[in-house]
Formats: structure tokens, C-alpha cells, sequence
């Protein structure tokens, strides 16, 4: 789960992380009352979405006065904003944050994720801040301090220390930036996060070290022990689609293809959508619907998948383990049966009692095309699909 | 022979008397698996489906001489359950359950590694279909009847792609040494690499089946690790092609974060160490046959 720049800071500031003085608004209005709120003669105006290079995007405006300020929430509000991570469909502006300006020295990065291959935390940290870290690993991958976490004891002093140095920070700004790096750290382990990322890290004219830009993200597997987190949740930047899905217990990634898949499990589910690339045609979707496969869940994967305008031909492909492939079969006439459904249908089913679930596709009366493996699965999807465009 | 279970190995049950873990423990038991009892903290000294139940591991191996468990314990405590089996004299453990946090896991990997490298229990999972040695013993949650005994080792991520490889194997007369899930989890018990290294010292598996997908850099070792120590063929297919970078396809662990993580990179990965790449996940069986051929 992610969350916005302003929670992340609110977050990262009570382990002990120096962020610039700043507030929430809604409408202009608020924008105004917060500048002069902060006070100063210089703010930062930030597009609240979930999504990184905001800056690239036209989301984030520097302003020399009130008005400026009152100009720029009005434009960003309401607007939708697309950035190379949201898809072109981007995402829309709520919340704006309201940030006093600082004068920018150096720019550093600082990261901390879960590194798969050590099975470890990794704290990594780069002198060249500013860009995104695989630009930075790119241009200047010397630049990259990366240090492994021992998780029974978790990190210490001295590794924050030997980053701070590494980084070429003053010595006036050692302590500093330890507390910053323990403190990232600490909400990294203390709140299940995923990713924690400050960047840039500023050291400014004047010598202080600030969060700049800051981003969470959290496991959401550990959600159930952190409802304050769960609360941070801002359903305007998610999917509607696939929040729906979600709520109904099924995985649903939208894509831009035309065929609707309705599959279970997820390594089937990515297995068949590459079959369906194969054959030539594209997927709008990638659906899990579990290795359960019931009735009930097949019922409203069909509900999901034909809400979608872009389908023009559904694939359902079931490989029934536990679950017998009649039981299914009843799931999928049943779903069919009670909605209007406009285009192809082609349905592949797998594993045990397949030949009684066919038998009760074919005894529907339903026009519904039947296929045996995979590969015929998803050329009879692709044909159908093609047919029906001419 | 086969690899990590045979029809010998006692097995006991942890989350033995919930829904799920009932109606599995009684799967295994209907396909041969020698399920010795189960543990339920708070309802030990019963009975359930006719086994033992016990309050603790310990209890249950000192009871039982259990070797190997099957976890079904609900995510919240399921950690807290593999590393009771760790410490409880378990040998081999299967993590069933879907849905652990990622810092649990890394939590219960390095709890692993206090005891010695022969003394450590093997962990597979979580969020995995299980293990099963055809006609054997079966320790997960996978239709039995999909797979034939024979000479060719499965490990795979996902479940499902994983019983389509086993089907396909099954229609044209190819049997299945062991097939291991090693589960879709970004952290987990048991990398490819382990278990291609169980089965090149299994004499009774000729070739390996690996099904991996995006995500995650365990696809790239295992390849190297082919390259370098292998001497059995090793076939790979890895699924999300069409997957875009940066969305979560259902598993926890199926998302490409960093470079090296999409398919094709890792296709193009298992080509350069010499790995025969199943094209297409239609083609497990074809390739299979040219491989033994």
C-alpha cells in the first residue's frame, strides 16, 4: 500500500526525520492560509498523488507570493496528472501540500528496502540525490552506498555513521544525519514498510538536513497489526477496478489489451496471458480468482471483467484441483446465464472430473466455445476476438 | 528415491483442526502420506480425524518421532508456527499458508540460522501448493491425481502453473520424481537453487522442470547455479511476459522492482547459462520429450 508525500513526512518526522515546515489544503483557499501560516517569502505548492517524477509532470510549483500560491492550487485541483508510473490515464490531484522553500545546497538519496536475494534490509544512500535511484545506477553507480542489515539486532549507530561519512557530509551534520538514517530505519521496521525513500535529502544553504520528498510503502500482508496505517489508505489514486476486486477477495491488475481473463492462480493467470500475446492478441486484465475457484467467485469475476469497455472476447481458464471441474462448469453457466453477455466466450478447463464439466458447458445451450489445452485455449480467444472486429 | 518426502516420513499437522487444515490432512491421508498427528495449542491430549493432537511441536515429535510438518496456520501466527517447528526438531517443513508479512519472514530466516547447517530445518513456502513424491506422499494442497510417478523433478512458484506442467507431463506418459512449490512470497523458505541442488543428488530425478515468473532474482541464481554445478538437464519457463513493471500480479512476489526481475530478461538470463527455455507455457511436454529424447 502506498501513501502520500505529506503522510510519509508526518510519519518519518516523529522517528526523529527534519522535514520542512508545511500543511494540508484542499481548495486555494486553505493553500493561501497555509503559506501564510508557514510564513517566509518562498513555498513549494505539491500535487498529493501516489506516484513519483511528480516535477516532470507540471505537479509541483514554486511560488514568491500569496497569489502565486492561490494560482497554482487552483490549477493543480481536480487536475489529473500522468507521470511515466501512472499509466496514461494518470491520476487525479485531492490534496495539495503547502511547503516552505529551502535553498538547496547538495542533493542526496536515500533509500531502504527489502532486499530479496540477501533476505535482509538494505539501507542504500547515494551522494548524486535527485533522480530516481535506477538513473542514478546508471550514471553514477560508484556513487551507491548500500548497507545489509543483521535483523536480530538491526542497524546500528555506527552503520549510519559510516553512510554519513561515506556520503561526504560535514562533520557538523554527522549526528544529524545518523538520527535521520536510524529514524528512517526504525519506521521501516517498526510500521512493516516495504520501501522507505527520501529523496532528495537537502542539505541547505544554511546547513540543516531536510526531507525533501519523501515515500512509504507498506506490506500489505501486515496491514491486519497496523490499522493507523490502514487508515492512511486514499482509495481516489487506486483503480477503481481493481479496488473492487480487491474488496471481493480477487486480483485484478487492468491492462490496455482485449481479452478479458478470468483465471486461477496467479502464475496461470500470467501464464495464460502470455499464451494470449502468443497467439497475437492482447489482455485487458490480469485476474486471479484463487485456487478455490467457487461458483460464487467465477459469478463476479464475470461481473468485473465485462465492465470493462476495452473487452471484446473473455477467456476463462480454470485448472480445477480440489475443486472439480463440474462444480465450475455450474459456476460459470450460472454467472453466464444471469447477465447479458455481448461478447466470445471461450472456456478451458483443467484438472479433475473435466469431462463432466464439459458435458455441462455443452448441455448449457450456451454459446460457449470449449478448449482443451492452453494453446487452443488462446488461439480459439484470439480468433474469436479477430472475428469479431471484421 | 525422490527428494525432501517419501510414504515413510511421519508428518505431523500444525493448524491441524481448522477448516482448511482438516480438510488437507485428510487429503494427504487418503493418498498415502504417513500424517502421525497435529498440533492445536489449547486441544492437545484429543483426537481428530483419528491422529493425535498435541499443544506443542515438541510435544508431538517427542510423542510421534515426527520428521517432517505441514503448516495451515493463519497468517497472523503462521511465523511464530515455522520457527516452533524449527526449534521443535522438525527436519522438513512445508508452509502452506498465504498471506505471511514479509518482515515475519525475514524474521523467521534468520531465527534458521541458529542452529548448524545440518541440524537446520528445510523450510519450502510459504504460500505455496506444497510438495508431492507421485505416489509417495503428498504434503500440500495439489490434486494427487495429476501427477504420475516418475523420473522428472517440478519447482515451481505458482501452484496452478505448476499442475498445468504436471498434466502436461502426465498426457504424454512422463512421471514426476517429486514436485516442490517453493511458493510466491518475496522472501521464502527455499530458493530454486536449493531444490535444483536436492534433485541433481537425487539419483531417481534425469531432468528438472523449472517454472519460475517475474519478480525477484532467485530465477538468475538458480541458472548460474545450473551453469556451474549441474550435470542434469534443466528446463525453465518463466510466466508474466506480458506483465507491466511495477504492478503486483497476485503474489506478494510477482513484481518486477528492479533490473533483471521481467521475464524476458530472465528468459534471455536462463539462455545465457545454458538452461533450455520452455517457449511457451503450452510447451512443457514437447520440450520435455526432446530434452529426454
Amino acid at each position: 500500500m502506498d501513501i502520500h508525500e505529506y503522510q510519509a513526512k508526518e510519519l518519518l518526522r516523529d522517528y526523529g526525520v527534519t522535514v520542512p515546515p508545511g500543511g494540508l489544503a484542499y481548495s486555494p483557499e486553505q493553500a493561501q492560509y497555509r503559506a501564510v501560516e508557514i510564513g517566509g517569502d518562498k513555498w513549494v505548492v505539491k500535487a498529493q498523488i501516489h506516484s513519483g517524477a511528480r516535477g516532470k509532470a507540471g505537479g509541483i510549483k514554486v511560488c514568491s507570493n500569496e497569489h502565486e500560491v492561490v494560482e497554482a492550487a487552483t490549477e493543480l485541483l481536480g487536475k489529473r496528472l500522468v507521470t511515466h508510473q501512472t499509466g496514461a490515464q494518470g491520476k487525479i490531484v485531492n490534496r495539495l501540500y503547502i511547503e516552505a522553500a529551502s535553498d538547496i545546497d547538495r542533493e542526496i538519496y536515500v533509500g531502504i528496502v527489502l532486499d530479496r536475494s540477501a533476505e535482509r534490509v538494505a539501507v542504500v544512500a547515494s551522494s548524486e540525490g535527485g533522480m530516481e535511484i535506477e538513473e542514478i545506477a546508471r550514471s553514477k553507480p560508484d556513487s551507491i552506498l548500500r548497507c545489509s542489515i543483521e535483523p536480530a539486532v538491526g542497524m546500528q549507530d555506527f552503520e549510519a555513521r559510516e553512510i554519513a561519512f561515506g556520503l561526504g557530509l560535514p562533520p557538523s551534520l554527522i549526528s544529524r544525519a545518523v538520527t535521520i538514517l536510524m529514524g528512517a530505519y526504525r519506521a521501516f521496521r517498526d510500521l512493516d514498510a516495504v520501501m522507505v525513500e527520501i529523496n532528495p535529502l537537502v542539505v541547505t544553504k544554511d546547513g540543516r538536513l531536510l526531507a525533501l520528498d519523501a515515500k512509504l510503502a507498506f506490506d500489505d500482508n501486515a496491514l491486519f497489526r497496523r490499522p493507523g496505517i490502514s487508515e492512511l489508505r486514499d482509495k481516489s489514486q487506486e483503480d477503481p477496478r481493481e479496488m473492487q476486486a480487491a474488496d471481493r477477495g480477487l486480483s485484478y491488475v487492468g491492462l490496455d489489451g482485449n481479452i478479458g481473463c478470468i483465471i486461477n492462480g496467479a502464475g496461470l493467470a500470467m501464464a495464460t496471458m502470455d499464451m494470449i500475446q502468443h497467439a497475437g492478441g492482447s489482455p485487458a486484465n490480469f485476474l486471479d480468482i484463487g485456487g478455490g475457484a467457487s461458483p460464487e467467485r467465477v459469478a463476479k469475476a464475470f461481473k468485473l471483467v465485462s465492465n470493462d469497455e476495452n473487452v471484446e472476447a473473455i477467456l476463462v481458464n480454470i485448472f480445477a484441483g480440489i475443486n472439480r471441474c463440474d462444480w465450475v462448469a455450474e459456476g460459470v453457466v450460472q454467472a453466464v446465464e444471469a447477465m447479458d453477455l455481448k461478447v466470445p466466450l471461450v472456456v478451458r478447463l483443467a484438472g479433475t472430473n473435466v469431462k463432466a464439466g464439459q458435458d455441462i458447458l455443452k448441455n448449457s445451450g450456451l454459446p460457449i466455445t470449449m478448449a482443451d489445452t492452453l494453446a487452443e485455449a488462446a488461439n480459439k480467444v484470439v480468433g474469436a476476438w479477430r472475428q469479431g472486429k471484421q | 528415491m525422490a527428494i525432501l518426502i517419501d510414504e515413510k516420513i511421519p508428518v505431523i499437522v500444525q493448524g491441524f483442526t481448522g477448516q482448511i487444515g482438516t480438510f488437507h490432512a485428510q487429503e494427504m491421508i487418503d493418498y498415502g502420506t504417513n500424517i502421525v498427528g497435529g498440533v492445536t495449542p489449547g486441544k492437545g491430549g484429543g483426537t481428530h480425524l483419528g491422529k493425535p493432537i498435541f499443544n506443542t511441536v515438541k510435544q508431538a515429535v517427542n510423542a510421534t518421532g515426527a520428521s517432517a510438518s505441514i503448516v495451515f496456520v493463519p497468517p497472523p501466527f503462521a511465523a511464530d508456527g515455522i520457527m516452533e517447528a524449527a526449534d521443535g526438531g522438525i527436519s522438513y517443513c512445508v508452509a502452506i499458508t498465504d498471506g505471511i508479512p514479509a518482515h515475519d519472514m525475514i524474521r523467521v530466516k534468520r531465527y534458521m540460522r541458529r542452529y548448524r547447517a545440518e541440524n537446520r530445518m528445510c523450510l519450502t513456502g510459504p504460500n505455496c501448493a506444497g510438495t508431492i513424491s507421485p505416489g509417495k506422499a503428498m504434503l500440500g494442497i495439489m490434486p494427487g491425481h495429476i501427477y504420475t510417478p516418475g523420473r522428472v523433478g517440478i519447482v515451481s512458484r505458482s501452484g496452478t502453473l505448476g499442475y498445468e506442467a504436471a498434466a502436461q507431463l502426465k498426457a504424454i506418459g512422463i512421471g514426476v520424481s517429486t514436485s516442490v512449490g517453493i511458493g510466491g512470497d518475496p522472501i521464502n523458505g527455499s530458493s530454486f537453487k536449493d531444490i535444483l541442488e536436492l534433485f541433481e543428488h537425487d539419483p531417481d530425478t534425469v531432468a528438472v522442470v523449472m517454472i519460475g515468473e517475474i519478480g525477484g532474482p532467485q530465477e538468475a541464481e538458480a541458472a548460474q547455479f545450473f551453469k556451474e554445478n549441474m550435470s542434469k538437464p534443466v528446463l525453465g519457463y518463466i510466466a508474466g511476459l506480458t506483465a507491466p513493471k511495477g504492478r503486483r500480479m497476485g503474489h506478494a512476489g510477482a513484481i518486477i522492482s528492479a533490473f533483471g526481475e521481467s521475464a524476458a530478461e530472465k528468459v534471455e538470463i536462463l539462455q545465457e547459462c545454458g538452461v533450455t527455455v520452455v517457449p511457451t507455457p503450452s510447451d512443457f511436454g514437447e520440450t520435455i520429450t526432446k530434452v529426454l529424447a
